[in-house]
């Protein structure tokens, strides 16, 4: 069962703005039934203030809550202020939803974007114009998964999944996933470490703390989801000693993990001047 | 309304019987079956004796049955028994329908070393045995095929598949978990060499499973330890457990023919009625061959979970193949395997009943459900001759074989 917050399940029990409205002059459709599912939001907007919202939802308790959430969010909002209505405003107007949930979250942010799109009289672009196709299974591009990583600094090729669906499917897009991100993190880190913002000069024991912390919150996670780990053994000036373990043992691309990923992550984040090596056995 | 637990397939409620015969086990009777001195021993006569009812209910001898920790022990201890036996063979064949217990197991062994091939099904969740003669191969270590399926209910020709298996010297599975107390099963009218069966199926506890192996049949323990179990299972019993499996082996004898009238009819009752009451509403499975107990209907235009949980505002419990409910982001494996449209995978829902059910709670039902699925209808962007099946180009067909 769902871990849902009571507004959640107040606002699946009690959708506010349900149906359609008859004198809408913008409309926004997304998801498929095939997809489990789909929001299609009627707007009323007018001069340039939303003035009216309903929507009509098939999908799971938290695509309806979102969709409830999403109509309360932007009525009387300009056409402006409702563009700035991310997917974590929904969520959090609900009090939070489910990791595996966000899409729903997602699907209403879509929806009104959609809309606002067919009001300025803009084709209802489908999104397999707006960059290329990655996620075959449930049509989901590379530029909404770009934007899914920005907007709310996700971390790994799961958090993508749970927040636009892709690579939920036959998994075969979930290499791409991985690249997608990797350029993203590697390219501005949008999480608020202050890892970007290290200091050029480092005491030993700075330098040591902010390995152990590159280790831990970069390093190991990518080795362990390949079944292999890393262990910081010691360290001499600037000279990091490590212990690769689990499958790095056995691998026979170690040597590149130790200087294509860790040594290079490690430069990025620590000391250009970082060396790795492995310690002996 | 109290709770209306339509939700057997997934666990059932403890027999009060089962229970009572369980309670002394945890108090003043605690021996070890395993001890030289008395108070140990009268323990391991009544572990005995419930070894003899769960090997009475099946046909089995009493050494035939290994006590398990569950289901997917049995399953993971028989088909790893079989290849370990045989490591030059490196062919598995089982269904695409398999309870995650067989299913993931076969698709790790199949990353690690083994080929893998997976039966279909049809639109009814039926095999073809054609099928399974022609995928067997010199090197097939094992065939695992389940009894019965455990989302619909579809009831696979065991007895047939198990025979082409010996005819061909290859060693056979059942996961009969689903199908041990419903069906009658004797494992002398059956070839089979392995057979697996859980308690919390069959109004036990959870945490107790038994695995029949055939006598000469290959066996590698699975845990290895003491010698429990003659050396098969390693581990110290769980004995409240097993004496509670025993005595649920006994009662399922004796409901058997409840299962299969009583609860059937109402089974039928409950889908009758919720057919005749909800349009674009179709049953998944096979309507003739299956559990008494199990109905899965699939409503278009609506979300599988989002009918659980307004289901559980009015105290009904059930399952859904849905997408959302399925924890991954497709529905039912099973569903898709069987070929139903995803617009109706994602509607699904499976009511599983027992003999603790009764006439009222299957009308409470009937009566509910309806203004249910049309609460949720009118909510959606989707019905029926909506756009989006418009643009189909025909009415949506209410056959479930035909994708449309």
């Amino acid at each position: 069962m769902w871990e849902y917050t009571d507004k959640v399940r107040e606002h699946f029990l009690n959708p506010r703005n349900v149906g359609s409205l008859d004198d809408a002059n913008a409309i926004g459709e997304v998801g498929s039934l095939a997809c489990g599912d789909a929001l299609k939001l009627y707007l009323k907007i007018d001069g340039d203030r939303i003035v009216d919202a309903k929507f009509q939802t098939f999908g799971c308790a938290s695509a309806i809550a979102s969709s409830s959430a999403l109509t309360e969010l932007i009525k009387g909002m300009t056409v402006e202020e409702a563009l700035k209505v991310t997917n974590r405003d929904i969520a959090e107007f609900l009090g939070g939803l489910p990791k595996e949930k966000m899409h729903c979250s997602v699907m209403g942010q879509e929806a009104l974007e959609a809309a606002i799109r067919n009001w300025r009289g803009e084709p209802a672009v489908e999104h397999s114009h707006e960059g290329q196709l990655v996620c075959k299974c449930f049509g989901v591009t590379d530029e909404q998964i770009v934007r899914a990583i920005r907007e709310n600094g996700l971390k790994t090729v799961e958090e993508i999944t749970h927040y636009t669906k892709a690579g939920g499917g036959c998994g075969e897009c979930v290499g791409e996933l991985q690249k997608l991100l990797d350029a993203e993190l590697g390219k501005a880190p949008v999480c608020e470490t202050p890892l970007a913002a290290a200091p050029k000069k480092l005491s030993n024991v700075q330098r040591m703390q902010l390995v152990l912390k590159v280790l831990e919150g970069e390093i190991r996670p990518r080795l362990q989801q390949d079944g292999g780990d890393i262990e910081l053994v010691d360290m001499d000036g600037t000279t990091v000693y490590v212990a690769l373990r689990g499958m790095c043992t056995s691998c026979p691309s170690s040597r590149l993990t130790l200087e294509g990923f860790v040594e290079k992550t490690l430069r990025d984040h620590v000391d250009e001047n970082i060396v790795v090596k492995e310690a002996a056995a | 309304m109290n709770t209306v637990y339509f939700d057997n397939n997934a666990t059932t409620r403890v027999d009060p019987a089962v229970l009572a015969a369980m309670l002394p086990y945890f108090s003043e009777l605690y021996g070890n079956p395993s001890s030289m001195h008395t108070f140990g021993g009268q323990v391991g006569r009544a572990v005995r004796e419930a070894r003899e009812q769960v090997a009475r209910l099946i046909g089995a001898t009493p050494e035939e049955i290994v006590f398990t920790s569950c289901g997917t022990e049995g399953d993971n201890t028989a088909i790893r028994a079989a290849l370990a036996a045989q490591p030059e063979k490196k062919h598995i064949i089982t269904t695409r329908v398999e309870h995650p217990a067989v299913l993931s197991l076969s698709q790790h062994l199949e990353k690690n070393g083994y080929e893998l091939t997976l039966l279909g099904v049809d639109d009814k969740g039926r095999m073809n045995l054609e099928e399974l003669r022609e995928a067997i191969r010199k090197d097939t270590a094992i065939v695992s095929i389940m009894f019965a399926n455990n989302e619909t209910g579809t009831i696979f020709p065991v007895a047939e598949a198990a025979a082409i298996c010996k005819e061909r010297g290859v060693p056979f599975h059942t996961d009969a978990v689903q199908a041990v107390g419903k069906l009658a099963i004797d494992v002398r009218e059956l070839p089979v060499d392995y057979l697996v069966l859980s308690g919390h199926k069959l109004h036990a506890p959870k945490g107790i499973g038994a695995l029949y192996v055939r006598r000469g049949a290959a066996y590698r323990p699975f845990l290895r330890g003491g010698h429990q179990e003659r050396g098969r299972r390693g581990g110290t019993e769980n004995v409240p457990a097993i004496i509670g499996l025993g005595m649920a082996c006994n009662l399922a004898a004796a409901n058997m023919a409840e299962e299969n009238t009583r609860v059937r009819a109402l089974r039928d009752r409950l889908e009758q009625g919720l057919l005749a009451a909800i349009p674009d509403a179709i049953v998944n499975g096979d309507p003739t061959n299956r559990l008494p107990n199990t109905t899965n209907i699939s409503f278009k235009y609506v979300e599988g979970e989002a009918i659980l949980l307004l289901l559980d505002q009015l105290g009904v419990c059930a399952s859904s193949g849905s997408a959302c409910t399925s924890g991954s982001l497709e529905p039912s494996h099973v569903l898709r395997a069987m070929g139903v449209p995803f617009t109706y995978a994602h509607g699904s829902i499976r009511f599983s009943l027992s003999r603790f059910n009764t006439q009222e709670e299957v009308d409470h039902v009937v009566r509910e459900l309806p203004r249910v699925i049309a609460r949720l209808r009118e909510m959606s962007p989707f019905r029926a001759g909506s756009e989006a099946e418009a643009a189909l180009g025909k009415p949506a067909c209410a056959c479930q074989g035909c994708g449309s």
